[in-house]
């Protein structure tokens, strides 16, 4: 039995072909995430009431994590509001990650590089544009020659600094969801199919390796469901320090200009 | 080793997987050291100071994340080899 792994990830086009819209599998199922995303928000918050319940309190547990959490925890009270998109990114990042161990779909659309590609994107220029409009040119100037090291270090720390802040920085968020979707993936469906071949085309001796692969293949779906939820963490959490970082400069500057903003209890959340 | 595959009869394709194999193979070591690290270093700070724990989560994932996306490179650089 041999596996092509890029077999695996190829899908023909459905409609419209040839032309700008076409749509296969993948595109498919992202609009299904795009849509599941928005679709979670508007269930949430089409009835709101004082005592959430059921959608609506699943909906706002969501954003108060992603706001408390992630972005006044790591941007500080400013973070507040750039907690709207963190929580879009986080939101839509889980559920096309969560399509690789749904029942009857199992692909992630992140294991194509054209989402997380464009996710990294988005990112990159929120926290270049946010970094400009703080700080004018100088933010390329603070990141190029950050203050208080020794001349001649700025010959090899310039280009690295550069280097990393505008071209490492969204190559690896891209590649980082990527493959840990297409390892995910690639995973499972090995340890499902060995269990197809060996339980129902092996011999006497290869059957009860089946069942140790089958329970194996199991183990690995709650396994993966721990990688999705921690790669939607993480990119938005990397999201959030960039923009940290852009917010803040690398030279000290002002700090601590006004006092924290108490964490949004649920009750004010409802419509008075 | 790429003489001794070669004496093995391995063909181009051959030696193209054994080369991904290597490569993430390294990259994977390096990388599992530096989580290892940062894990066990978090998991020490958390116990010495359970208040700052939220604060030391996050760092500690932040730190993961840079390290894995080396592994990562790895990885994908099997596919492209």
């Amino acid at each position: 039995m041999e596996l092509d792994v890029f077999h695996l990830f190829l899908w023909e086009p459905i409609a419209f072909e040839g032309t700008f819209f076409e749509v296969n599998r993948v595109v498919l199922l992202m609009y299904f995430a795009a849509l599941v995303t928005v679709g979670f928000f508007w269930l949430g918050t089409r009835r709101q009431q004082l005592v959430p319940k059921g959608m609506q309190l699943a909906a706002e547990t969501g954003y108060l994590f992603v706001r408390n959490n992630i972005a006044i925890d790591i941007m500080g009270p400013k973070g507040a509001q750039y907690a709207p998109f963190l929580t879009c990114f986080f939101f839509f990042i889980f559920f096309s990650n969560f399509l690789e161990i749904l029942p009857f779909v199992n692909f992630p659309v992140t294991s194509r590089m054209a989402i997380p590609a464009v996710l990294a994107l988005t990112s990159w220029v929120v926290y270049v544009s946010i970094g400009f409009k703080r700080h004018g040119f100088s933010y390329v100037k603070d990141i190029a020659f950050p203050p208080g090291v020794p001349k001649w270090v700025y010959v090899i720390l310039t280009p690295i600094e550069l280097l990393s802040t505008f071209i490492i920085r969204p190559f690896t968020l891209a590649i980082r969801l990527l493959a840990n979707m297409l390892a995910g993936h690639v995973l499972l469906t090995i340890f499902f199919l060995f269990t197809e071949e060996l339980l129902l085309h092996g011999t006497l001796l290869q059957r009860p390796l089946g069942i140790l692969t089958f329970l194996v293949a199991i183990l690995l779906v709650v396994f993966e469901f721990m990688v999705i939820l921690i790669q939607a963490y993480i990119f938005t959490t990397l999201t959030a320090f960039y923009i940290a970082e852009s917010l803040e400069g690398h030279g000290e500057e002002e700090h601590a200009e006004d006092a924290h903003p108490e964490p949004i209890r649920e009750t004010e959340l409802a419509p008075a | 080793m790429i003489e001794l595959a070669q004496e093995a009869g391995a063909t181009g394709e051959g030696l193209s997987a054994l080369a991904g194999g290597i490569a993430f193979g390294l990259a994977a070591t390096g990388a599992a050291i530096g989580i290892g690290n940062i894990f066990a270093n978090a998991i020490q700070a958390m116990a010495r100071q359970p208040e700052t724990a939220g604060q030391t989560r996050t760092t500690m994932f932040i730190g993961f994340a840079l390290i894995e996306a080396l592994a990562l490179i790895g990885f994908v650089l099997t596919f492209i080899l």
